[in-house]
């Protein structure tokens, strides 16, 4: 008897609380005329100083987008808010907040945090409890292989960051009255997971050229110093050489680049402005070329922001202490237009609705065309290369977006 | 990989030069906190994990230096005198309390302020990749086939006269002789009434002095960061093992012979097996010991 009693009581207590926690949920996503966005971004730790970027770039279009009307589902119309928390740069604990955002907070729409390790951390979460997330910042292509259904992501992802200076590379053999097959590349990336992504980009499109590959050193993580493989390239006489490896890639090898005074007509690298290698290598930088994902001087625009450029002056007008506008801060502020533009075309704030609506987006934003794959990357965008040219950065290829020809080959300063 | 090694012994030898100086130059900056940490080792018994995070800190007296609109080699003294302060402090605070105990709590505790060092670091200078610029030119032979950085033959010839000087000192000082003293049997040392306490405070201090020194080198040869102490820190343990305690010419032919070897295992195999290299040397030259001891053992029985 007391058994049934205590049983009945139980069930009853759990009928009460998932009624009570499915009412919170119904308030919190959409509070009265507010969509609650939800991230789990890093504030504080190793990412920080991208993580503040990126938080900037989202505040930056909400404010814009509230300014402007907000979003209308239907005929209602609705503002949209971002509720932040501070993940500190550790997997574990994104997936630990996404958890409180969509459980506790009842958060239906998520924004990705900053770098790929918390955005993989952070999937399988949105995944499991069924809850779209467009990210900005996470480009590893592992992200796009696991088969999520929820998960957009703006940018190009890492296999694309320096493919195009292959195409380049390319054009410039033809140019020459070389065939591309002749060209011979020396490359050196760290071994990570990032820069080997980004090798096999590289790898995929030299094969399709039939290039030949000199050179291919993996530089292990704690190493500083790449002058043995200079050394060899010195002796292989490579028509390009390709270097990722983060800040320190870039730093050491402009540095070792300059020092050892190494004659490569075309040098193409990730990370020169991370690692700020046109203000600390002057001389050694001038020349090289670097990926990015976006810069403001990009003929793209849309309704909102007006052109990129317009979108360079608004952010640094609102933020102080910026003198170039990262690419970081500028995908996270595309990754909410097409929050709203999904919400718009969805006519409803039910997540699954809004999902098919995210998987059907097909936008020109001043970051460029946003467009997913099945995988959820963006497949319209192409990576930018700019040339570093009396220490400012012009874009050079692709062709169709440069406002200026490519140097080649690169001035090599005497020492 | 044949390919490589045929460039080296038949198509352009030349650029065997550029390897050797490339490794001896190096190899003569880890010479430097490798000689250090020879130094706690033998006569402390403490394996000093932070070594490497000396190193850095070392490295942003320079990188000060070069923010200040000077020029970056002038920190070293700075860098050795409040490094010298510094490891002192580090002694009568930590070090001091853990000497007696077992060799895991030394292990631990100077790990852990490795990790401390590190985000200390983080707080102060950012997470971001330094690189210190000297602004020396660079040294172009045969034809631009070969090119050094002057920065590195200066802080060679830097490297040299630092190590001198300590030679010096331990040979001819007061000091220097009561340290030997100490490492030789630090019970007996205390009866002839030297202070031991203060003698391994002053050798902790000197070796966080040398590693301030090597660290200024190193940030105009490297880059820095708060968390790339621990390169350093393996090294010098690679180095200190290998030539075995208080024996300061293994020392340097040790750090010497690694800087060129981790430049030919780069050039012929590829980056990836550069630090492996090092390791794998170790390796040999422990197996290579055991095999002697054994035959001496077999001698004696």
């Amino acid at each position: 008897m007391l058994k049934t009693i205590v049983g009945a009581g139980t069930a009853l207590a759990l009928m009460l609380g998932v009624g009570v926690m499915s009412a919170d949920k119904a308030q919190a996503k959409v509070e009265g005329d507010t969509i609650v966005l939800g991230s789990a971004i890093s504030f504080t730790g190793k990412y920080s100083t991208n993580g503040i970027h990126a938080k900037n770039g989202y505040d930056l279009a909400v404010k814009k987008i509230n300014e402007a009307g907000g979003v209308n589902i239907g005929d209602k119309n609705y503002k949209l808010e971002v509720r932040y928390y501070d993940d500190e740069s550790t997997p574990a604990r994104t997936a630990q907040l996404l958890e409180r955002l969509i459980q506790q907070d009842g958060i239906q729409y998520i924004l990705g945090p900053y770098s790929s390790a918390t955005t993989k951390a952070a999937a399988p979460v949105t995944e499991k409890y069924q809850v779209p997330m467009v990210e900005a910042e996470g480009a590893s292509r592992s992200l796009f292989s696991q088969g999520y259904k929820y998960l957009f992501a703006v940018l190009s992802t890492s296999e694309l960051y320096l493919a195009s200076a292959i195409d380049l590379a390319a054009e410039v053999a033809e140019k020459n009255g070389k065939k591309p097959s002749d060209v011979k590349i020396a490359m050196a990336f760290e071994n990570d997971p990032f820069s080997l992504d980004v090798r096999a980009g590289v790898v995929a499109d030299a094969e399709k050229y039939g290039m030949k590959i000199v050179i291919d050193d993996k530089l292990p993580r704690d190493l500083s110093d790449m002058s043995a493989t200079l050394t060899k390239a010195k002796a292989l006489k490579p028509d390009l050489l390709i270097v990722s490896g983060h800040s320190k890639g870039a730093a050491t090898a402009a540095r070792q680049i300059g020092e050892m005074n190494i004659e490569i007509p075309m040098i193409a690298m990730t990370h020169c402005e991370a690692a700020k290698v046109h203000d600390k290598f002057p001389a050694a930088s001038e020349g090289f070329l670097c990926s990015t994902q976006w810069a403001e001087t990009l003929s793209y625009k849309d309704g909102l922001f007006g052109t990129a450029g317009e979108f360079d002056k608004l952010f640094k007008d609102t933020y102080e202490g910026y003198t170039t506008v990262p690419y970081q801060s500028a995908q996270a502020a595309a990754a909410v237009q097409v929050w709203a533009d999904a919400f718009e075309r969805a006519g409803s704030t039910d997540p699954q609705k809004v999902r098919d609506a995210l998987s059907a987006t097909d936008m020109q934003t001043f970051y460029g065309p946003i467009k997913f794959s099945e995988a959820g990357n963006n497949i319209a965008k192409p990576m930018v290369l700019r040339q570093i040219q009396n220490g400012a950065y012009n874009v050079v290829a692709p062709s169709k977006w440069a406002s200026h020809p490519l140097v080649w080959p690169r001035a090599v300063p005497s020492n | 990989m044949w390919d490589n090694l045929s460039i080296l012994t038949t198509h352009a030898p030349v650029f065997n030069i550029q390897l050797l100086l490339d490794g001896i130059l190096i190899g003569a900056v880890f010479a430097l906190a490798a000689y250090g940490l020879a130094l706690v080792w033998g006569v402390m018994n403490v394996k000093n994990l932070c070594q490497g995070e000396f190193v850095i800190m070392g490295g942003y007296f320079a990188w000060l230096m070069g923010k200040a609109g000077l020029h970056p080699i002038l920190a070293l003294p700075f860098a050795i005198v409040i490094m010298f302060g510094f490891g002192w402090v580090v002694y009568l605070t930590i070090i001091k309390r853990v000497l007696t105990k077992d060799m895991f709590t030394s292990l631990l505790t100077t790990f852990g302020l490795a990790i401390v060092i590190q985000q200390a670091l983080n707080l102060a200078f950012g997470p971001e990749v330094q690189a210190v610029q000297s602004d020396f030119h660079t040294l172009s032979l045969f034809d631009g086939f070969v090119t050094v950085a002057n920065i590195k033959f200066v802080s060679f010839v830097l490297c040299g006269l630092l190590a001198g000087a300590v030679v010096m000192f331990m040979k001819h000082s007061r000091m220097g002789q009561a340290i030997r003293a100490t490492a030789q049997d630090a019970r007996a040392a205390r009866v002839m009434g030297i202070d031991t306490e203060n003698v391994y405070a002053f050798t902790y201090s000197l070796n966080a002095a040398i590693c301030g020194a090597a660290g200024v080198l190193i940030s105009m040869i490297w880059v820095i960061q708060p968390f790339y102490g621990i390169t350093h820190s393996i090294r010098s343990f690679v180095i200190v093992t290998a030539a075995g305690i208080g024996n300061l010419p293994g020392v340097i032919m040790a750090a010497l012979g690694m800087g060129v070897a981790e430049q030919y295992v780069g050039f012929v195999m590829g980056a990836e097996f550069q630090q492996a290299s090092v390791v794998v040397i170790l390796l040999l030259v422990l197996i290579w010991r055991q095999m002697q001891m054994s035959k001496l053992r077999q001698v004696v029985q």
